[in-house]
């Protein structure tokens, strides 16, 4: 494992003696290390005397800490500009040909870079949180807690991890450092509302919050990660001369994705059953095990957020009407097409969040339903009412067929996701997203919204018959 | 050594390199000709196993370049279109680093570069940065690169481009001595002066295709015809055209000299020579009329103009 290391080891060290050689790099990793730790010292001495004044002290308390939070990530925000330069500067230049001709691996080459990119800016940011802390246990006596030491050096390194990774998968889908400045955006306004709600903790006070942040980084950051090193190869980096839109063969590797190869209708729906559709198999059990576990954790929200008892009167029921039942418009004829639209919109919605998300959105769009299920089907336990009985009457009448359209919908939506985040099988990153949404569409229009429109036509003539009927028993 | 069956690259919907079939023995030197954008970087590329071929194999050194493309690239030196050099680093610091990337020793590291050094005339300049050196400079610095492992395959894209004459030499002598009973070389040229001296196969790609490959004597043959001899005379012909032997046809003539093509020039030429000298001409000269690879190159990739223009797509 070292022995493989190395070669990775030999390009940081290269980068990172480069780097030093740069005075645009040095000059603000120094400032940003020595000069600006005083001034947040300066600043949070300053604060202190003036809350004081005012029997404010718990400012300055929360100050001291949210500073040490900012000058841990003022150096590392260098880092994003270090892997733009790193990856698309060496890919624009032309000079990555060389090495990619060496006997690398892609994998070597990409943590080579990752690390260079990371460690000038993290080893600034790390002396510069010390340099602070020497500055104001001089000024003030202050000491942190050892947990939120540690919590605010995880942060700043993940934080850097995150902002790197980032730029990789960037600066694979470019091939200039302008191109990449653009769209480095997307990880800069994240990244900036990220560091609000960091902040708004460390006034909050409530620091163990930031565990959570750390998680939920890390994890961003393992899927970035993933990402990047299946993007970040040779293929990607060579095989890419343009950044434009070619529109005639995007439409063309679309209409491919929905033909196939197929050469009639029959053999074209036979091979979309035998192999698209079977390739959903695993996305289906994930997504199965996700509306199961979305089931569950609103059934326990339950008992967190109850509604209160009282008000909850299933007499009315029992005597053959709903109240504000009538209000609702959706129970008639056209109702069914008003259903069917709301639930097409719905899933529309959790593709495009899917898609902006490797997935991970587009799922939770689609949980969201099971998780109210349980949450009301926990709520009218409490009052007596089977689980069971709820589930029966309320949601499978046309369950048994939006259910099975929601997984399916949230399984297609997965794997357009995972092809962002994993090897393409075949051809680009770009043709593998095309041909994933020319199954989404068949999928959709061949599966989804069939069972959408038999589950809307049960919901509004069936389902409402039932459970007058199961209530008035 | 380099064998390529079939090896097809497709972009998107552009076919860069189309069925490719390419046979290089070890000692030999293939010279790639072709008009910019003709496939020439990426066949360089598929072989070096950076691109990954969309049809077809190849084997570099008995190696695939698709499933053992590790091992390709450790037995492959490139000297790159664009040379990719670090300015900011010294160019002894630059091999040395690449020297580390190739899995080389630090004694035998430390040896191979200084000894490419001393050899491309930059040990002088070793402690230099990159970024000071001239382009020919810089194109020695890479080339040097590409030998640091002393591979036995060395593919080459335009080596002696932006030199100057003397360093062009330079170079061109460097790749005569890098010709080995071991090693295979592949050149990627526009120069073909170059070309003609430096390989003994040509293959040249158009549109992604090989439109004509053989030795530069067979090319000339196959594509310009039977040589072409100019016979000078010491006394006029005043019109007088002889009857030359079957398989000689005369191409042009003047008062006292004529041109001819012959089929078969060791039967030919002393027949004609008797037969000139029995008639009491006296001869001053009999030489054959030079005909260079450029002349090839233009029969080629012309013909591949003028079929492209009739057709409205390319035929090659």
């Amino acid at each position: 494992m070292l022995a493989e290391l190395r070669p990775a080891l030999i390009i940081t060290r290269r980068e990172v003696r480069d780097q030093l050689r740069d005075w645009r790099i040095i000059t603000p990793i120094v400032a940003l290390t020595i000069f600006f730790p005083g001034l947040m010292n300066f600043t949070a001495a300053q604060a202190i005397n003036f809350v004081q004044r005012y029997g404010a002290e718990l400012v300055g308390e929360r100050l001291i800490p949210f500073l040490l939070m900012v000058v841990g990530f003022f150096p590392i925000s260098i880092s994003l500009v270090i892997a733009l330069e790193s990856f698309v500067g060496e890919k624009e230049r032309l000079s990555i040909e060389p090495l990619l001709s060496t006997p690398l691996y892609d994998w070597q080459l990409y943590l080579g870079k990752l690390l260079a990119s990371m460690a000038p800016p993290l080893i600034a940011a790390y002396l510069g949180i010390f340099v602070y802390l020497f500055g104001v246990y001089r000024q003030v006596g202050y000491t942190p807690e050892p947990a939120l030491l540690i919590q605010i050096l995880l942060l700043t390194t993940v934080q850097a991890v995150v902002m790197v990774s980032g730029a990789v998968v960037i600066s694979t889908q470019t091939t200039s450092t302008r191109a990449a400045n653009l769209l480095a955006s997307f990880i800069i306004i994240p990244v900036a509302l990220l560091v609000q709600g960091e902040s708004m903790i460390m006034f909050w006070g409530q620091y163990s919050a930031l565990w959570w942040v750390i998680i939920g980084l890390a994890l961003i950051a393992v899927l970035l990660i993933r990402m990047g090193i299946t993007h970040f190869n040779r293929e990607e980096l060579l095989g890419r001369q343009l950044d434009s839109l070619n529109f005639r063969w995007i439409g063309a590797t679309f209409i491919s994705g929905l033909k196939g190869e197929s050469r009639s209708f029959k053999h074209w729906l036979v091979d979309f059953y035998r192999n698209t559709f079977s390739e959903l198999a695993w996305p289906v059990l994930v997504v199965s095990l996700a509306l199961l576990l979305a089931y569950f954790t609103g059934s326990s929200l339950s008992t967190t957020f109850p509604i209160p008892l009282e008000r909850i009167n299933l007499e009315a029921v029992k005597d053959g009407q709903i109240e504000g039942l009538e209000e609702l418009a959706f129970l008639s004829a056209g109702g069914v097409f008003t259903l069917w639209y709301h639930n097409l919109r719905a899933l529309a919605l959790a593709t495009l969040l899917g898609i902006a998300s490797f997935g991970v959105l587009g799922v939770l769009v689609v949980m969201l339903p099971l998780g109210i299920i349980g949450y009301f089907s926990a709520t009218l336990a409490a009052i007596g009412i089977s689980p069971f009985s709820f589930l029966a009457a309320f949601v499978l009448p046309h369950g048994i067929l939006e259910i099975p359209a929601m997984i399916i919908a949230g399984a297609s939506i997965l794997r357009i996701g995972a092809t962002l985040a994993g090897p393409a099988r075949k051809g680009t990153i770009g043709s593998a997203f095309i041909y994933a949404v020319a199954d989404w569409v068949k999928v959709f229009v061949l599966i989804v919204a069939p069972l959408l429109l038999g589950a809307a036509l049960l919901e509004v003539y069936l389902t409402p018959e039932i459970v007058l009927w199961f209530f008035a028993q | 050594m380099i064998v390529t069956e079939n090896l097809s690259k497709k972009f998107d919907d552009f076919l860069a390199v189309d069925d490719l079939n390419l046979q290089v023995s070890t000692g030999q030197v293939l010279a790639l000709l072709g008009p910019n954008g003709a496939g020439k970087t990426t066949t360089i590329r598929m072989l070096t196993s950076v691109l990954r071929p969309t049809r077809g194999t190849a084997r570099v050194a008995g190696y695939d370049v698709i499933h053992q493309a590790n091992a390709v690239r450790a037995r492959v030196g490139v000297l790159t279109e664009m040379h990719g050099l670090y300015d900011r680093m010294f160019a002894d610091e630059y091999l040395d680093f690449f020297g580390q990337l190739y899995g080389l020793a630090e004694h035998p590291r430390r040896e191979r570069l200084e000894e490419l050094l001393e050899r491309f005339g930059l040990t002088g300049v070793a402690r230099k940065r990159i970024g000071e050196y001239s382009k020919g400079m810089r194109q020695k610095l890479a080339l040097a690169r590409a030998l640091l492992h002393d591979p036995p395959v060395l593919l080459l894209d335009e080596p002696t481009s932006a030199m100057d004459p003397e360093s062009a030499r330079l170079v061109r002598n460097a790749i005569l001595d890098l010709r080995s009973a071991e090693r295979t070389l592949v050149v990627c040229t526009h120069n073909l002066s170059e070309a003609e001296e430096l390989a003994d196969q040509i293959a040249i790609i158009r549109l992604g295709r090989i439109v004509a490959q053989g030795s530069p004597q067979e090319l000339k043959k196959d594509l310009l015809g039977p040589s072409e001899y100019e016979l000078r005379l010491a006394t006029p012909l005043n019109g007088y055209l002889p009857a030359l032997p079957m398989g000689v046809r005369i191409t042009a003539w003047g008062d006292t000299w004529l041109r001819y093509h012959s089929s078969s020039p060791q039967t030919h030429n002393p027949e004609i020579l008797r037969f000139f000298l029995s008639q009491g001409y006296d001869i001053t000269d009999l030489f054959e009329i030079p005909r260079s690879l450029e002349q090839v190159y233009l029969q080629v990739v012309g013909n591949g103009d003028l079929r492209q223009n009739r057709e409205g797509r390319y035929a090659g």
